[in-house]
């Protein structure tokens, strides 16, 4: 289990426990939070699942893989510590973790 | 007092990828009424999609694919009523019967029925191991079906057929694909795109048989045994699963006097065009498409959310989502097949990248006005096809066919 936070576009926080072994994206999926569609459930297929990773978590959430890397390329507001949520499995050593959402989902 | 507070009670049927969403989405665009949601089915929403791919494999579980845990629908104040169909629809009384005798009155309906597997009217077509894929239960039945040692008969070569046909290979069953037209994906894809998926599972060991109209199932003691075709020839098999199309569930509407094309006529907010205290969103909707200046009916996942935003949005009052790009998507082997548009009207084929390499495009062009792309292995081409697609906007072709020119070079 670990403790995620995930911040609307908006500044609302929610504070979630997700288990290990889950994905970012599906954590805040599972819990109906605003601001993750998620539109291929997790293939890697969509970009819709896009958040900023908190620059101190960066190193503990590892590399973009490169079907991410390309996915990624054509987002909306891509920064360096972009991510698609559902490229993140969940262990222990993310408790603590907080990513935000962008404005949208394209 | 005004605003979404007082909409009143929500009623959903089917639940589906489309109902399930619509529900959750309700409740996150702040619907405070009541909201039943309505479900053949004996278990929560779940995603479809993986039946055929990762679950098939035995990679992904029942939690995984649910859309939501199943303590969501009491703490989110959804009244989820599992294993239940409606019987009818009294559009002037505002209640829908329900299969279990109970009357549900409603202040919005939301149709979101689905579509159903067409079974083959043709002898055997109800023998024991004569599967379809569309529900859980399916996919649970045809994975006890396949393995080493097992032959298994694929009746229809479009994605879905495709699809088991990869997992069935990676299960280590035998597997033969049938398919009535001379190519594969004949409804859905240009040849370039159909000769490479044939060779590409040819590879895999997956056998076809094209222009092969399937005229009976054979018994082979009491359960399917083999296939028979026109020209006489048995395929055998110990399991042949059906994926020749669906047809939209849409009879309670037309009995309920809405008005239906191939499936429930809507408009822009899902909303039906005969009565706006009544919505319809996924598979069993025909829904505008202005980007196409066009009415169809779409079967993906992609269509179903974005017409659950469209309905949840107009019911809570908020504004209509911007107009999509539709889109879908399939999982082969190591292949990412992903689809942007459809080709209506297209006038040219284009090529960028070369097939051999396992990663390339085909574009769908109108003019000079992309209309749909078919992407493998190409997320670049694929999320910059989709932009092109809605924003209509010429392109240069020679530009788009030289794959050293960058994607974004050429939308620029």
């Amino acid at each position: 289990m670990a403790k995620i936070t995930y911040i609307e576009h908006n500044g609302t926080e929610h504070a979630i426990d997700v288990k290990t072994g889950l994905t970012v994206m599906e954590g805040a999926v599972k819990n109906n939070i605003p601001g993750i569609d998620a539109d291929c459930g997790g293939a890697c297929a969509c970009a819709t699942c896009h958040v900023y990773v908190d620059e101190a978590w960066l190193d503990k959430t590892g590399e973009r893989s490169a079907m991410e890397e390309s996915m990624l390329d054509f987002a909306e507001g891509v920064e360096a510590n972009s991510r698609l949520s559902c490229q993140i499995k969940v262990t222990d050593a993310l408790d603590g973790l907080k990513v935000t959402m962008p404005e949208s989902q394209h | 007092m005004s605003g979404p507070a007082d909409n009143g009670h929500v009623v959903i049927l089917g639940a589906g990828h489309a109902g399930g969403t619509a529900a959750a989405l309700l409740r996150q665009y702040g619907h405070a009424g009541p909201i039943t949601l309505v479900g053949e089915e004996p278990i929560p929403p779940y995603q479809r999609p993986p039946l055929s791919k990762a679950w098939l494999k035995g990679e992904a579980d029942a939690d995984s694919l649910a859309l939501k845990p199943v303590e969501f629908y009491p703490e989110a104040g959804i009244d989820f009523r599992a294993g239940v169909t409606a019987t009818a629809i009294d559009r002037s009384a505002k209640t829908v019967a329900l299969s279990d005798g109970a009357t549900v009155s409603y202040d919005q309906l939301i149709l979101a029925t689905g579509a159903r597997a067409i079974a083959l009217p043709i002898p055997g077509a109800d023998l024991p191991g004569v599967l379809f894929l569309r529900t859980a239960a399916d996919a649970e039945a045809l994975k006890a079906a396949i393995g080493p040692g097992k032959t298994l008969a694929v009746v229809g070569g479009g994605y879905i057929g495709l699809e088991v046909a990869a997992s069935g290979r990676a299960l280590g069953a035998e597997v033969v694909v049938l398919e009535r037209e001379e190519r594969l994906l004949a409804r859905v894809a240009c040849p370039a795109l159909s000769t490479f998926f044939q060779g590409y599972h040819e590879k895999h060991g997956v056998r076809f048989e094209l222009g092969a109209a399937v005229t009976a199932f054979d018994s082979g003691g009491g359960r399917v045994g083999g296939v028979i075709l026109a020209d006489g020839r048995v395929i055998p098999c110990d399991a042949a699963v059906v994926g020749v199309g669906a047809h939209p569930n849409d009879e309670l509407a037309k009995a309920a006097g809405l008005e239906c094309a191939r499936g429930v006529v809507v408009d822009l907010d899902a909303r039906s065009v005969t009565d706006p205290a009544i919505f319809a969103i996924g598979d069993v909707a025909h829904r505008p498409m202005p980007i196409y200046d066009r009415m169809f009916r779409m079967e993906s996942v992609p269509n179903a959310l974005e017409q659950a935003k469209q309905a949840a949005s107009a019911i809570t009052g908020r504004p209509r989502p911007a107009g999509e790009c539709p889109w879908q998507w399939s999982d082969q082997y190591d292949l990412k097949l992903q689809i942007a548009g459809y080709a209506f009207d297209t006038t040219e084929v284009l090529m960028r990248g070369d097939p051999a390499s396992g990663k390339f495009a085909i574009f769908h062009l109108k003019g000079d006005q992309v209309q749909s792309v078919e992407a493998i292995n190409a997320p670049p081409e694929f999320m910059m096809g989709k932009i092109l697609i809605l924003n209509r906007k010429p392109v240069d072709k020679a530009k788009l066919a030289d794959p050293s020119v960058s994607m974004k070079e050429v939308a620029a």
